[in-house]
Protein backbone atom coordinates (compact mmCIF):
# COMPACT_ATOMS: atom_id res chain seq x y z
CA UNK A 1 0.00 0.00 0.00
CA UNK A 2 2.67 2.87 1.30
CA UNK A 3 4.27 1.80 -2.24
CA UNK A 4 1.57 2.31 -4.57
CA UNK A 5 0.69 5.34 -2.39
CA UNK A 6 4.17 6.48 -3.21
CA UNK A 7 4.46 5.84 -6.74
CA UNK A 8 0.99 7.18 -7.64
CA UNK A 9 1.51 10.19 -5.62
CA UNK A 10 5.19 10.12 -7.89
CA UNK A 11 3.00 10.46 -10.80
CA UNK A 12 0.75 13.11 -9.42
CA UNK A 13 4.51 15.31 -8.21
CA UNK A 14 5.30 14.87 -12.04
CA UNK A 15 2.57 17.45 -13.52
CA UNK A 16 3.53 19.25 -10.41
CA UNK A 17 7.32 19.71 -11.77
CA UNK A 18 5.69 19.77 -14.83
CA UNK A 19 3.82 23.19 -13.79
CA UNK A 20 6.70 24.25 -11.93
CA UNK A 21 8.91 24.15 -15.23
CA UNK A 22 6.87 25.10 -17.70
CA UNK A 23 6.27 28.51 -15.58
CA UNK A 24 9.56 29.10 -15.10
CA UNK A 25 10.65 28.55 -18.84
CA UNK A 26 8.07 31.22 -20.09
CA UNK A 27 7.66 33.60 -16.54
CA UNK A 28 11.42 34.07 -16.39
CA UNK A 29 12.01 35.60 -20.07
CA UNK A 30 8.44 37.25 -20.12
CA UNK A 31 9.47 39.30 -16.43
CA UNK A 32 12.56 40.57 -18.18
CA UNK A 33 10.13 41.87 -21.05
CA UNK A 34 7.79 43.12 -18.55
CA UNK A 35 10.49 44.44 -16.32
CA UNK A 36 11.68 46.84 -19.77
CA UNK A 37 8.24 48.13 -19.98
CA UNK A 38 7.46 49.05 -16.81
CA UNK A 39 11.01 51.13 -17.01
CA UNK A 40 10.26 52.38 -20.27
CA UNK A 41 11.22 55.53 -20.90
CA UNK A 42 7.92 56.28 -22.90
CA UNK A 43 5.47 57.04 -20.13
CA UNK A 44 1.92 55.49 -21.58
CA UNK A 45 4.21 52.31 -21.77
CA UNK A 46 5.50 52.76 -18.57
CA UNK A 47 2.05 53.43 -16.96
CA UNK A 48 -0.02 50.70 -18.75
CA UNK A 49 2.46 47.94 -17.22
CA UNK A 50 3.06 48.94 -13.73
CA UNK A 51 -0.91 48.88 -13.99
CA UNK A 52 -0.65 45.53 -15.16
CA UNK A 53 1.82 44.00 -12.55
CA UNK A 54 -0.25 46.08 -9.62
CA UNK A 55 -3.18 44.13 -11.02
CA UNK A 56 -1.45 40.81 -11.18
CA UNK A 57 0.01 41.22 -8.10
CA UNK A 58 -2.89 42.53 -6.11
CA UNK A 59 -4.95 39.58 -6.82
CA UNK A 60 -4.72 36.15 -5.80
CA UNK A 61 -3.50 33.92 -7.89
CA UNK A 62 -6.61 31.57 -7.55
CA UNK A 63 -8.99 34.15 -8.48
CA UNK A 64 -7.01 34.72 -11.71
CA UNK A 65 -7.09 31.16 -12.62
CA UNK A 66 -10.75 30.58 -11.97
CA UNK A 67 -11.34 33.61 -14.47
CA UNK A 68 -8.62 31.98 -16.68
CA UNK A 69 -10.35 28.81 -16.61
CA UNK A 70 -13.98 29.77 -16.66
CA UNK A 71 -13.50 33.13 -18.63
CA UNK A 72 -13.31 32.01 -22.71
CA UNK A 73 -16.03 29.55 -21.83
CA UNK A 74 -18.82 31.60 -20.73
CA UNK A 75 -17.89 33.90 -23.33
CA UNK A 76 -17.95 31.08 -25.49
CA UNK A 77 -21.48 30.48 -24.19
CA UNK A 78 -22.58 34.09 -24.60
CA UNK A 79 -21.11 34.36 -28.18
CA UNK A 80 -23.09 30.81 -28.96
CA UNK A 81 -26.62 32.92 -28.04
CA UNK A 82 -26.26 35.66 -29.61
CA UNK A 83 -29.33 36.56 -32.25
CA UNK A 84 -27.33 37.84 -34.74
CA UNK A 85 -23.81 36.10 -35.37
CA UNK A 86 -21.01 37.73 -36.84
CA UNK A 87 -17.51 36.30 -37.84
CA UNK A 88 -16.08 37.38 -34.02
CA UNK A 89 -18.99 35.91 -32.13
CA UNK A 90 -19.02 32.60 -34.35
CA UNK A 91 -15.23 32.42 -33.91
CA UNK A 92 -15.70 32.95 -30.02
CA UNK A 93 -18.13 30.62 -29.82
CA UNK A 94 -16.02 27.58 -31.58
CA UNK A 95 -13.39 28.13 -28.65
CA UNK A 96 -15.74 26.40 -25.98
CA UNK A 97 -13.79 25.18 -22.81
CA UNK A 98 -10.66 26.15 -22.15
CA UNK A 99 -7.92 23.10 -21.43
CA UNK A 100 -7.52 22.93 -17.70
CA UNK A 101 -3.24 22.78 -18.25
CA UNK A 102 -3.27 25.34 -20.52
CA UNK A 103 -5.51 27.52 -17.93
CA UNK A 104 -2.53 26.99 -15.49
CA UNK A 105 0.00 28.09 -17.77
CA UNK A 106 -1.73 30.95 -18.63
CA UNK A 107 -2.54 31.89 -15.34
CA UNK A 108 0.97 31.24 -13.92
CA UNK A 109 3.15 32.28 -16.20
CA UNK A 110 1.64 35.86 -16.23
CA UNK A 111 1.33 35.84 -12.83
CA UNK A 112 4.82 35.05 -11.78
CA UNK A 113 6.07 36.96 -14.76
CA UNK A 114 4.68 40.43 -12.54
CA UNK A 115 6.52 38.83 -9.79
CA UNK A 116 9.61 38.55 -11.75
CA UNK A 117 9.54 41.55 -13.39
CA UNK A 118 9.23 43.49 -10.38
CA UNK A 119 12.92 41.23 -8.79
CA UNK A 120 14.29 42.27 -12.19
CA UNK A 121 13.50 46.13 -11.92
CA UNK A 122 15.19 46.46 -8.39
CA UNK A 123 17.84 44.14 -9.60
CA UNK A 124 18.47 46.74 -12.26
CA UNK A 125 17.96 49.89 -10.78
CA UNK A 126 20.29 49.24 -7.62
CA UNK A 127 23.13 49.22 -10.07
CA UNK A 128 24.27 52.76 -8.82
CA UNK A 129 24.65 54.95 -12.08
CA UNK A 130 28.15 55.51 -11.34
CA UNK A 131 29.01 52.23 -12.67
CA UNK A 132 27.40 52.84 -16.18
CA UNK A 133 28.83 55.90 -16.29
CA UNK A 134 32.47 54.37 -15.30
CA UNK A 135 31.74 52.15 -18.41
CA UNK A 136 31.00 55.12 -20.89
CA UNK A 137 33.75 57.43 -19.71
CA UNK A 138 35.97 53.76 -20.67
CA UNK A 139 34.34 54.19 -23.92
CA UNK A 140 32.47 51.11 -23.79
CA UNK A 141 29.44 50.76 -25.71
CA UNK A 142 26.17 50.33 -23.95
CA UNK A 143 25.51 46.89 -24.88
CA UNK A 144 29.41 46.15 -23.68
CA UNK A 145 28.17 47.71 -20.38
CA UNK A 146 25.20 45.71 -19.76
CA UNK A 147 26.42 42.36 -20.28
CA UNK A 148 29.94 43.15 -18.96
CA UNK A 149 29.61 45.63 -16.18
CA UNK A 150 25.95 45.47 -15.23
CA UNK A 151 24.47 41.85 -15.84
CA UNK A 152 26.86 40.08 -13.06
CA UNK A 153 25.71 42.29 -10.24
CA UNK A 154 22.39 42.19 -11.43
CA UNK A 155 22.23 38.47 -10.92
CA UNK A 156 24.08 38.21 -7.78
CA UNK A 157 21.18 41.10 -6.62
CA UNK A 158 18.34 39.22 -7.88
CA UNK A 159 19.53 35.24 -6.51
CA UNK A 160 18.13 35.96 -3.08
CA UNK A 161 14.52 37.63 -4.25
CA UNK A 162 14.36 34.60 -6.97
CA UNK A 163 15.10 31.86 -4.61
CA UNK A 164 12.21 32.97 -2.59
CA UNK A 165 9.91 33.36 -5.54
CA UNK A 166 10.97 29.90 -7.02
CA UNK A 167 9.94 28.21 -3.81
CA UNK A 168 6.87 29.99 -3.72
CA UNK A 169 5.93 28.34 -6.70
CA UNK A 170 6.59 25.12 -6.04
CA UNK A 171 3.97 25.34 -3.61
CA UNK A 172 1.61 27.94 -5.42
CA UNK A 173 1.21 24.82 -8.20
CA UNK A 174 -1.09 23.21 -5.78
CA UNK A 175 -3.68 25.91 -6.59
CA UNK A 176 -4.01 23.97 -10.04
CA UNK A 177 -6.47 21.34 -7.96
CA UNK A 178 -9.18 24.16 -8.03
CA UNK A 179 -9.49 23.43 -11.65
CA UNK A 180 -9.39 19.95 -11.18
CA UNK A 181 -5.36 19.48 -12.91
CA UNK A 182 -4.25 15.84 -11.83
CA UNK A 183 -1.19 17.59 -9.49
CA UNK A 184 -0.04 15.45 -6.22
CA UNK A 185 -2.86 17.56 -3.88
CA UNK A 186 -5.46 16.26 -6.42
CA UNK A 187 -3.73 12.75 -6.31
CA UNK A 188 -3.77 12.63 -2.74
CA UNK A 189 -7.18 13.76 -2.47
CA UNK A 190 -8.66 11.34 -4.41
CA UNK A 191 -8.01 8.61 -1.78
CA UNK A 192 -9.84 10.41 0.69
CA UNK A 193 -12.77 10.23 -2.01
CA UNK A 194 -12.13 6.28 -2.92
CA UNK A 195 -10.43 4.62 -0.11
CA UNK A 196 -11.28 6.73 2.65
CA UNK A 197 -7.82 6.98 4.13
CA UNK A 198 -6.03 10.54 4.46
CA UNK A 199 -2.69 10.27 5.18
CA UNK A 200 -1.31 9.90 1.73
CA UNK A 201 -2.60 14.26 1.82
CA UNK A 202 -0.59 14.59 4.37
CA UNK A 203 2.03 12.44 2.37
CA UNK A 204 2.73 14.93 0.12
CA UNK A 205 4.11 17.50 2.05
CA UNK A 206 6.88 15.13 2.08
CA UNK A 207 7.55 15.66 -1.78
CA UNK A 208 7.21 19.39 -1.42
CA UNK A 209 9.65 19.67 0.89
CA UNK A 210 12.27 17.33 -0.36
CA UNK A 211 12.18 19.44 -3.37
CA UNK A 212 12.33 22.70 -2.17
CA UNK A 213 14.71 21.42 0.25
CA UNK A 214 16.75 20.30 -3.29
CA UNK A 215 16.28 24.17 -5.04
CA UNK A 216 17.38 25.60 -1.63
CA UNK A 217 20.59 23.61 -1.87
CA UNK A 218 20.94 24.86 -5.36
CA UNK A 219 20.62 28.42 -4.76
CA UNK A 220 22.89 28.04 -1.72
CA UNK A 221 25.44 27.18 -3.75
CA UNK A 222 25.09 29.87 -6.59
CA UNK A 223 25.27 32.59 -3.97
CA UNK A 224 28.21 30.76 -2.85
CA UNK A 225 29.68 30.75 -6.24
CA UNK A 226 28.72 34.89 -6.76
CA UNK A 227 30.15 35.31 -3.28
CA UNK A 228 33.81 36.28 -3.97
CA UNK A 229 32.96 39.86 -4.23
CA UNK A 230 30.72 42.36 -2.33
CA UNK A 231 29.72 45.51 -4.25
CA UNK B 1 48.57 76.29 -30.33
CA UNK B 2 47.00 75.22 -27.06
CA UNK B 3 46.10 71.50 -26.46
CA UNK B 4 42.65 71.84 -25.38
CA UNK B 5 40.64 74.83 -25.92
CA UNK B 6 37.25 75.70 -24.37
CA UNK B 7 35.23 78.18 -25.35
CA UNK B 8 32.57 79.38 -23.63
CA UNK B 9 30.56 76.63 -22.69
CA UNK B 10 26.75 76.75 -21.18
CA UNK B 11 25.12 74.21 -20.00
CA UNK B 12 21.47 74.28 -17.96
CA UNK B 13 19.31 71.50 -16.49
CA UNK B 14 15.72 72.55 -16.85
CA UNK B 15 15.48 76.25 -15.45
CA UNK B 16 18.87 76.18 -13.67
CA UNK B 17 22.17 77.40 -15.72
CA UNK B 18 24.83 75.91 -14.02
CA UNK B 19 27.73 77.41 -16.35
CA UNK B 20 27.41 80.20 -17.75
CA UNK B 21 30.04 80.80 -20.03
CA UNK B 22 33.40 78.98 -19.34
CA UNK B 23 36.68 79.44 -21.47
CA UNK B 24 40.28 77.83 -20.89
CA UNK B 25 43.05 76.95 -22.58
CA UNK B 26 45.36 73.92 -21.37
CA UNK B 27 48.61 73.33 -22.38
CA UNK B 28 50.02 69.70 -23.05
CA UNK B 29 51.80 68.36 -19.98
CA UNK B 30 49.98 71.02 -17.74
CA UNK B 31 48.07 70.24 -14.81
CA UNK B 32 45.31 72.59 -14.06
CA UNK B 33 43.83 72.94 -10.53
CA UNK B 34 39.55 73.73 -10.53
CA UNK B 35 38.74 74.97 -6.97
CA UNK B 36 35.23 76.77 -6.17
CA UNK B 37 32.64 75.81 -3.55
CA UNK B 38 29.90 73.33 -3.76
CA UNK B 39 27.72 73.75 -6.53
CA UNK B 40 29.25 76.03 -9.02
CA UNK B 41 29.43 73.67 -11.86
CA UNK B 42 32.89 72.15 -11.25
CA UNK B 43 31.54 68.34 -12.08
CA UNK B 44 29.10 69.71 -14.33
CA UNK B 45 32.02 71.01 -16.18
CA UNK B 46 34.17 67.65 -16.30
CA UNK B 47 31.07 65.97 -17.46
CA UNK B 48 30.48 67.87 -20.32
CA UNK B 49 34.39 67.42 -21.15
CA UNK B 50 33.66 63.71 -21.33
CA UNK B 51 30.16 64.16 -22.91
CA UNK B 52 28.69 62.24 -19.99
CA UNK B 53 26.70 65.55 -20.40
CA UNK B 54 25.74 67.40 -23.45
CA UNK B 55 26.42 71.10 -23.44
CA UNK B 56 24.39 73.43 -24.86
CA UNK B 57 26.31 76.21 -26.42
CA UNK B 58 30.51 76.63 -26.91
CA UNK B 59 32.97 74.58 -28.29
CA UNK B 60 35.95 72.16 -27.08
CA UNK B 61 38.72 71.72 -29.51
CA UNK B 62 41.41 69.17 -28.83
CA UNK B 63 44.57 69.09 -30.94
CA UNK B 64 43.03 71.63 -33.70
CA UNK B 65 40.32 68.73 -33.51
CA UNK B 66 36.43 70.19 -32.85
CA UNK B 67 34.63 67.85 -30.57
CA UNK B 68 31.82 70.06 -29.56
CA UNK B 69 30.43 72.90 -31.62
CA UNK B 70 26.78 74.27 -30.15
CA UNK B 71 26.31 75.78 -33.76
CA UNK B 72 25.99 72.66 -34.97
CA UNK B 73 22.61 71.01 -34.27
CA UNK B 74 23.11 68.13 -35.44
CA UNK B 75 23.27 65.67 -32.71
CA UNK B 76 26.62 63.07 -32.88
CA UNK B 77 25.67 59.18 -32.78
CA UNK B 78 26.54 57.16 -29.88
CA UNK B 79 29.66 55.65 -31.77
CA UNK B 80 31.08 59.13 -32.47
CA UNK B 81 30.28 60.44 -28.96
CA UNK B 82 32.17 57.10 -28.09
CA UNK B 83 35.53 57.76 -29.89
CA UNK B 84 35.74 61.50 -28.91
CA UNK B 85 35.25 60.40 -25.03
CA UNK B 86 38.44 58.34 -25.57
CA UNK B 87 40.25 61.65 -25.73
CA UNK B 88 39.45 62.44 -22.17
CA UNK B 89 39.89 60.11 -18.89
CA UNK B 90 37.62 60.96 -15.81
CA UNK B 91 38.29 59.19 -12.29
CA UNK B 92 35.43 59.59 -10.14
CA UNK B 93 34.83 61.17 -6.77
CA UNK B 94 33.58 57.60 -5.34
CA UNK B 95 36.02 55.20 -7.66
CA UNK B 96 33.25 53.29 -9.06
CA UNK B 97 35.24 50.55 -9.72
CA UNK B 98 33.54 47.40 -11.20
CA UNK B 99 32.69 45.01 -8.07
CA UNK B 100 33.08 42.06 -9.96
CA UNK B 101 36.57 41.94 -11.38
CA UNK B 102 39.63 42.14 -9.80
CA UNK B 103 42.50 44.83 -10.22
CA UNK B 104 44.03 43.65 -13.25
CA UNK B 105 40.81 42.66 -14.62
CA UNK B 106 39.17 46.50 -13.78
CA UNK B 107 42.20 48.21 -15.63
CA UNK B 108 42.23 45.72 -18.74
CA UNK B 109 38.28 45.26 -19.14
CA UNK B 110 37.93 48.40 -21.21
CA UNK B 111 41.09 48.00 -23.45
CA UNK B 112 40.21 44.79 -24.51
CA UNK B 113 36.34 45.35 -25.30
CA UNK B 114 38.13 48.66 -27.53
CA UNK B 115 40.41 46.57 -29.56
CA UNK B 116 37.97 43.38 -29.60
CA UNK B 117 40.93 41.37 -28.36
CA UNK B 118 39.97 37.44 -29.08
CA UNK B 119 40.74 35.08 -26.30
CA UNK B 120 43.23 33.05 -29.26
CA UNK B 121 44.82 36.17 -29.38
CA UNK B 122 47.29 35.19 -26.86
CA UNK B 123 49.92 38.21 -28.39
CA UNK B 124 47.68 41.45 -27.82
CA UNK B 125 46.55 39.93 -24.36
CA UNK B 126 49.69 39.55 -23.12
CA UNK B 127 50.67 42.75 -24.08
CA UNK B 128 47.42 44.72 -22.70
CA UNK B 129 48.20 42.81 -19.31
CA UNK B 130 51.79 44.02 -19.70
CA UNK B 131 50.65 47.69 -20.47
CA UNK B 132 48.23 46.76 -17.30
CA UNK B 133 50.56 45.68 -15.10
CA UNK B 134 53.18 48.70 -15.92
CA UNK B 135 50.12 51.20 -14.77
CA UNK B 136 49.28 49.29 -11.66
CA UNK B 137 52.80 49.23 -10.37
CA UNK B 138 52.96 52.52 -11.18
CA UNK B 139 50.00 53.55 -8.11
CA UNK B 140 51.70 51.51 -6.14
CA UNK B 141 49.12 48.34 -6.01
CA UNK B 142 51.70 45.60 -7.92
CA UNK B 143 50.76 43.54 -4.68
CA UNK B 144 46.77 43.68 -5.16
CA UNK B 145 46.80 42.20 -9.08
CA UNK B 146 44.19 39.75 -8.09
CA UNK B 147 42.68 41.55 -5.24
CA UNK B 148 39.01 42.66 -5.45
CA UNK B 149 37.81 45.92 -4.93
CA UNK B 150 35.65 45.14 -1.94
CA UNK B 151 39.35 43.88 -0.86
CA UNK B 152 41.21 46.91 -0.92
CA UNK B 153 40.74 50.83 0.99
CA UNK B 154 39.27 53.53 -0.17
CA UNK B 155 42.80 54.97 -0.90
CA UNK B 156 44.03 51.94 -2.72
CA UNK B 157 40.26 52.03 -4.94
CA UNK B 158 41.27 55.45 -5.94
CA UNK B 159 44.53 54.50 -6.98
CA UNK B 160 42.81 51.35 -9.48
CA UNK B 161 40.36 53.53 -10.91
CA UNK B 162 43.59 55.99 -11.89
CA UNK B 163 45.66 52.91 -13.45
CA UNK B 164 42.10 52.08 -15.01
CA UNK B 165 41.76 55.48 -16.87
CA UNK B 166 45.32 55.85 -17.93
CA UNK B 167 45.22 52.25 -19.55
CA UNK B 168 43.30 54.16 -22.44
CA UNK B 169 45.80 56.46 -22.38
CA UNK B 170 43.43 59.41 -22.56
CA UNK B 171 44.82 62.85 -24.17
CA UNK B 172 43.92 64.09 -20.90
CA UNK B 173 42.92 63.13 -17.62
CA UNK B 174 40.51 64.90 -15.15
CA UNK B 175 39.99 63.98 -11.73
CA UNK B 176 36.26 64.80 -10.02
CA UNK B 177 37.45 65.14 -6.11
CA UNK B 178 39.59 62.42 -6.14
CA UNK B 179 40.12 62.51 -2.54
CA UNK B 180 36.89 63.53 -0.97
CA UNK B 181 35.18 60.33 -0.14
CA UNK B 182 38.64 58.97 1.40
CA UNK B 183 40.11 59.45 5.27
CA UNK B 184 42.07 62.00 6.07
CA UNK B 185 45.15 59.75 5.88
CA UNK B 186 44.59 58.46 2.55
CA UNK B 187 44.59 61.19 0.61
CA UNK B 188 48.25 61.63 0.60
CA UNK B 189 48.74 58.41 -1.12
CA UNK B 190 46.31 59.64 -3.58
CA UNK B 191 47.47 62.81 -4.23
CA UNK B 192 51.21 61.51 -4.39
CA UNK B 193 50.30 59.24 -7.52
CA UNK B 194 48.53 62.30 -9.72
CA UNK B 195 51.72 64.57 -8.68
CA UNK B 196 53.93 61.10 -9.63
CA UNK B 197 51.88 61.61 -13.49
CA UNK B 198 52.71 64.98 -13.34
CA UNK B 199 56.01 64.33 -13.63
CA UNK B 200 55.48 61.93 -16.56
CA UNK B 201 54.24 64.72 -18.84
CA UNK B 202 49.96 63.89 -18.37
CA UNK B 203 47.84 66.54 -18.98
CA UNK B 204 45.19 67.00 -16.33
CA UNK B 205 42.66 68.79 -15.06
CA UNK B 206 42.24 68.04 -11.24
CA UNK B 207 38.56 69.53 -9.73
CA UNK B 208 40.18 69.87 -5.69
CA UNK B 209 39.40 70.90 -2.52
CA UNK B 210 42.72 70.07 -1.39
CA UNK B 211 44.23 73.67 -1.99
CA UNK B 212 47.37 72.87 -0.89
CA UNK B 213 47.83 70.35 -3.74
CA UNK B 214 46.23 73.04 -5.96
CA UNK B 215 49.19 75.27 -4.71
CA UNK B 216 51.68 73.25 -4.98
CA UNK B 217 51.54 70.93 -8.03
CA UNK B 218 49.19 72.91 -10.61
CA UNK B 219 50.29 74.58 -13.15
CA UNK B 220 47.08 77.15 -13.69
CA UNK B 221 44.51 77.56 -11.55
CA UNK B 222 40.67 78.13 -11.88
CA UNK B 223 38.24 79.22 -9.12
CA UNK B 224 34.58 78.82 -10.30
CA UNK B 225 31.74 80.63 -9.19
CA UNK B 226 28.13 80.36 -9.84
CA UNK B 227 29.14 78.55 -13.29
CA UNK B 228 31.25 81.30 -14.05
CA UNK B 229 35.34 81.44 -14.06
CA UNK B 230 35.84 84.22 -11.10
CA UNK B 231 39.54 84.24 -11.35
CA UNK B 232 42.24 82.53 -13.25
CA UNK B 233 46.02 82.21 -13.29
CA UNK B 234 48.79 80.50 -11.69
CA UNK B 235 49.02 79.46 -8.29
CA UNK B 236 50.70 82.07 -7.33
CA UNK B 237 48.48 84.48 -8.75
CA UNK B 238 45.24 83.05 -7.49
CA UNK B 239 46.19 82.39 -4.30
CA UNK B 240 49.09 84.82 -3.45
CA UNK B 241 47.46 87.91 -5.08
CA UNK B 242 43.51 86.84 -5.30
CA UNK B 243 42.00 89.78 -7.27
CA UNK B 244 38.61 89.00 -6.65
CA UNK B 245 36.13 89.89 -3.64
CA UNK B 246 34.98 85.59 -4.36
CA UNK B 247 37.99 84.48 -4.33
CA UNK B 248 39.29 86.09 -1.32
CA UNK B 249 36.30 85.08 0.48
CA UNK B 250 36.69 81.25 -0.69
CA UNK B 251 40.46 81.11 0.14
CA UNK B 252 39.53 82.88 3.71
CA UNK B 253 36.71 80.12 4.69
CA UNK B 254 38.74 77.36 3.73
CA UNK B 255 41.88 78.59 5.35
CA UNK B 256 39.52 78.47 8.31
CA UNK B 257 38.52 75.09 7.82
CA UNK B 258 41.79 73.78 7.96
N1 LIG C 1 21.51 66.30 -13.75
C1 LIG C 1 21.19 67.44 -13.08
N2 LIG C 1 19.93 67.90 -13.08
C2 LIG C 1 19.60 69.04 -12.44
N3 LIG C 1 20.46 69.81 -11.78
C3 LIG C 1 21.75 69.43 -11.74
C4 LIG C 1 22.18 68.23 -12.39
N4 LIG C 1 23.51 68.09 -12.19
C5 LIG C 1 23.88 69.15 -11.45
N5 LIG C 1 22.84 69.96 -11.17
C6 LIG C 1 22.89 71.21 -10.42
O1 LIG C 1 23.92 71.97 -10.95
C7 LIG C 1 24.59 72.71 -9.93
C8 LIG C 1 26.07 72.48 -10.04
O2 LIG C 1 26.36 71.14 -9.78
P1 LIG C 1 27.83 70.55 -9.83
O3 LIG C 1 27.71 69.16 -9.35
O4 LIG C 1 28.41 70.78 -11.16
O5 LIG C 1 28.60 71.43 -8.75
P2 LIG C 1 30.02 71.20 -8.12
O6 LIG C 1 30.76 72.47 -8.31
O7 LIG C 1 30.63 69.98 -8.65
O8 LIG C 1 29.70 71.03 -6.58
P3 LIG C 1 30.40 70.09 -5.48
O9 LIG C 1 31.62 70.85 -5.01
O10 LIG C 1 29.37 69.98 -4.41
O11 LIG C 1 30.71 68.81 -6.13
C9 LIG C 1 24.00 72.24 -8.62
O12 LIG C 1 23.12 73.25 -8.17
C10 LIG C 1 23.26 70.99 -8.96
O13 LIG C 1 22.11 70.89 -8.17
MG1 LIG D 1 31.14 68.08 -7.81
Amino acid sequence: MFLDVTLELLKGFGTTLQIFALTLLFALPLGLIISFGSMSRFRPVRWLVRTFVWIIRGTPLMLQLIIIFYGPGLLSNWAAAVENPNVFTQWLAGIGVMDRFLAVMIAFVINYAAYFSEIYRGGIEGIPRGQYEAGQVLGMTKTQIFFKVVLMQVIKRIIPPMSNEIITLVKDTSLARIISVYEVIWTAQNYIKLDGIIWPLFYTGAYYLLFCGILTLLFGYIEKKLDYYRS
Amino acid sequence: MALLEVNNIHKQFGKTEVLKGISFALEKGEVLAIIGSSGSGKTTLLRCLNFLETADRGSIVLNGETLFDGENTRRDSEDIIRKKRLHFGLVFQSFNLFPQYNVLQNVTLAVKLLHKVSRKNKEMLAKIEADAKALIDRVGLSDKLKAYPCELSGGQQQRVAIARALALHPDILCFDEPTSALDPELTGEVLKVIKGLKSSDSTMIVVTHEMNFAKNVADKVIFMADGRVEETGTPDEVFGNPKSEKTIAFLQKSLEQI
